[in-house]
């Protein structure tokens, strides 16, 4: 399985704080990575600058072996690269359908793949004219995502998507993604949750310090407890 | 997935009616307060076609706050450049604004202020590239930058016209009032409350019927999420950048029109007008900037004829009144 995505050496400064000390992974394409690690890793920070909107200062980010390390925000979108931030950042002024417009920056809005994405997200549909600011939290991070999968893309960056929300939306969600999966999407995933990452997961980075600390197969990082709590400083059990 | 809250109603958004509603309440408030209808329908015309100028000017610093988080403290060079421009075209060809021929007026009228407005907003160009450009995201600096504009704008506007007051003549056609029994109301009130109702319909449909003025409404709630969408927000922000300087020039050959002279510290003046409305109706709302500049239209209308020693600060205490209401203006759009 080939990288589409790959780090080396990545190091990112925001102010005088070093948040990441030389990242280097690889993520394949047609998978989805889960992103693991304690709080303050730099799991965000390392999404953030995949999308450029932090930019490193050292090393090399490459994007179906193109460099983009150097590219601006919007430059890394245009090549393919979808987004969703862990504060969901939908437009709360403006309705569901104005973010989806917007989101969709190449063409009007295919209704085919609206209706696809109305499946698994059947309240976007119900509040299409409905003010994104008004919706629940749930209901914004299916937004959030609709957003981030209204036009094909490449790679999709997911910071924990189920971050605060109720356990039965989490497992909507998780189906949503796992849709999503199905499709072919590369995705690199941040998640906090066990089970969600145990259900999406195909690899996993564990990250510590700003540094990837473990690189492998997800199964096998669920399977072995000792390793859970060596990496994350406790199992995943408990780290739901 | 499941029904997932999608069933869920969700409480119907209520409108914020509220500050839309104050304008028209003030006004009639002021009413039994003044006495003569004949005077309170002069005063409210004259507050109308005030307050549509001041929007007109500051419209485009609102989005430019907004947007790009960017304090111009220069905006005011614009509304100057654009009186000042206007004169160039219509001194010299004086003898079409005093011909009593609509046409003939509108012939030297409709130049003036398409020239205005582009030398305005080519000006815009400049000032962003050069000034506000280097100092993104450094508020104190803005500052100081922009008012450093302004004065170097005033400056050269007195070293090429001299430190005179300029004479700037209504076109003919403009003069003069519409009589309704004992009611006088100045034609060219009507045209500036025409004018600037014109342009705050048009920005609302740029803003809310199209995809750059959905990507306006976006930027100013979050910029960086419709930079990851691969919007070239800088781009855009020139254009809002242009676009508000281009109004502001506007404003300026209206001002100038309504109070027939031009002088180099007009800009200066009006700033502190157009701020406090920008600052009542909430960065980034051109709602609540049209609201605001109504409100403060009004009140130094009627608090100079109800009570003028208080005209002096009415302005600075309806700020403070609607900020002690709303913290961040009437419609706060931006968390800032």
């Amino acid at each position: 399985m080939s990288g589409l995505l790959t780090l080396s050496d990545v190091h990112t400064h925001i102010g005088s704080y070093h948040i990441l000390q030389g990242v280097a992974c690889e993520v394949p394409e047609g998978r989805t990575t889960m992103l693991l690690g304690r709080n303050g890793a730099g799991k965000t920070t390392t999404l953030r600058t995949i999308m450029g909107l932090w930019q490193a200062s050292q090393g090399a980010i490459a994007l179906s072996g193109d460099r983009i390390e150097r590219l601006a925000t919007p430059d890394i979108a245009r090549l393919g690269v979808g987004y969703v931030p862990e504060s969901m950042a939908v437009f709360s002024d403006l309705t569901v359908k104005e973010n989806l417009v917007l989101a969709a920056r190449d063409g009007p809005l295919d209704d085919t793949h609206l209706a696809w994405i109305f499946g698994f997200f059947p309240a976007l549909k119900k509040f299409w004219l409905t003010r994104a600011g008004s919706l629940s939290g749930g209901q914004k991070q299916m937004l959030s995502i609709a957003r981030a999968i209204v036009e094909p893309r490449k790679l999709l960056l997911i910071d924990e998507p189920t971050k605060g929300l109720a356990p039965g939306i989490v497992m909507a969600l998780i189906e949503c993604l796992k849709e999503i999966k199905r499709r072919g999407a590369t995705i690199l995933l941040v998640e906090q949750n066990f089970y969600a990452a145990r259900e999406l997961g195909d690899k996993v980075l564990v990250m510590d310090n700003g540094t990837i600390v473990h690189s492998g197969e997800m199964a096998d990082l669920a399977a072995d407890v000792p390793l859970q709590e060596h990496l994350l400083g406790l199992s995943l059990e408990q780290h739901q | 997935m499941s029904e997932m809250a999608a069933t869920d109603a969700l409480p119907k958004p209520k409108r914020d009616i509220a500050p839309v509603l104050l304008p028209i309440a003030l006004a009639l408030l002021m009413l039994p307060l003044i006495g003569s209808v004949s005077s309170w329908v002069t005063l409210t015309v004259a507050s109308l076609a005030m307050g549509m100028m001041i929007f007109i000017m500051a419209s485009g610093l609102t989005l430019v706050f907004g947007l790009m988080d960017v304090l111009n403290f220069g905006h005011g060079a614009f509304i100057a450049v654009g009186a000042y421009v206007a004169t160039l075209v219509l001194l010299p060809l004086a003898s079409f604004v005093q011909a009593d021929s609509l046409l003939a007026n509108l012939a030297v009228l409709l130049p003036a202020v398409l020239l205005a407005m582009a030398v305005s907003g080519a000006l815009g160009l400049v000032v962003e590239r050069v000034l506000v450009l280097p100092v993104y995201g450094q508020h104190l600096k803005q500052i100081l930058m922009t008012t450093g504009g302004l004065i170097v704008a005033e400056q050269t506007l007195y070293a090429l016209w001299g430190p005179q007051i300029i004479p700037l003549p209504l076109p003919t056609a403009l003069r003069g009032s519409l009589i309704i029994g004992d009611i006088a109301i100045a034609k060219y009130r009507l045209l500036a409350m025409l004018v600037g109702f014109v342009i705050f319909v048009a920005i609302e449909l740029v803003l809310n019927r199209t995809k750059i003025g959905l990507l306006i409404r976006a930027g100013v709630e979050n910029r960086e999420m419709v930079e990851a969408l691969g919007y070239r927000v800088r781009r855009l922000f020139l254009g809002v950048f242009m676009t508000g300087s281009a109004l502001a020039g506007l404003g300026g050959v209206m001002w100038g029109l309504y109070r027939e002279q031009v002088h180099a510290s007009i800009g200066d003046e009006l700033t502190v007008l157009v701020f406090i409305v920008v600052i009542i109706g909430g960065l980034g709302s051109v709602t609540g900037c049209f609201i605001g500049a109504l409100l403060v239209a009004m009140v130094a209308n009627y608090g100079g004829f109800l009570l003028p020693k208080l005209a002096l600060v009415s302005n600075i205490l309806l700020m403070v009144a609607v900020l002690m209401w709303r913290p961040r203006g009437l419609y706060a759009v931006t968390n800032r």
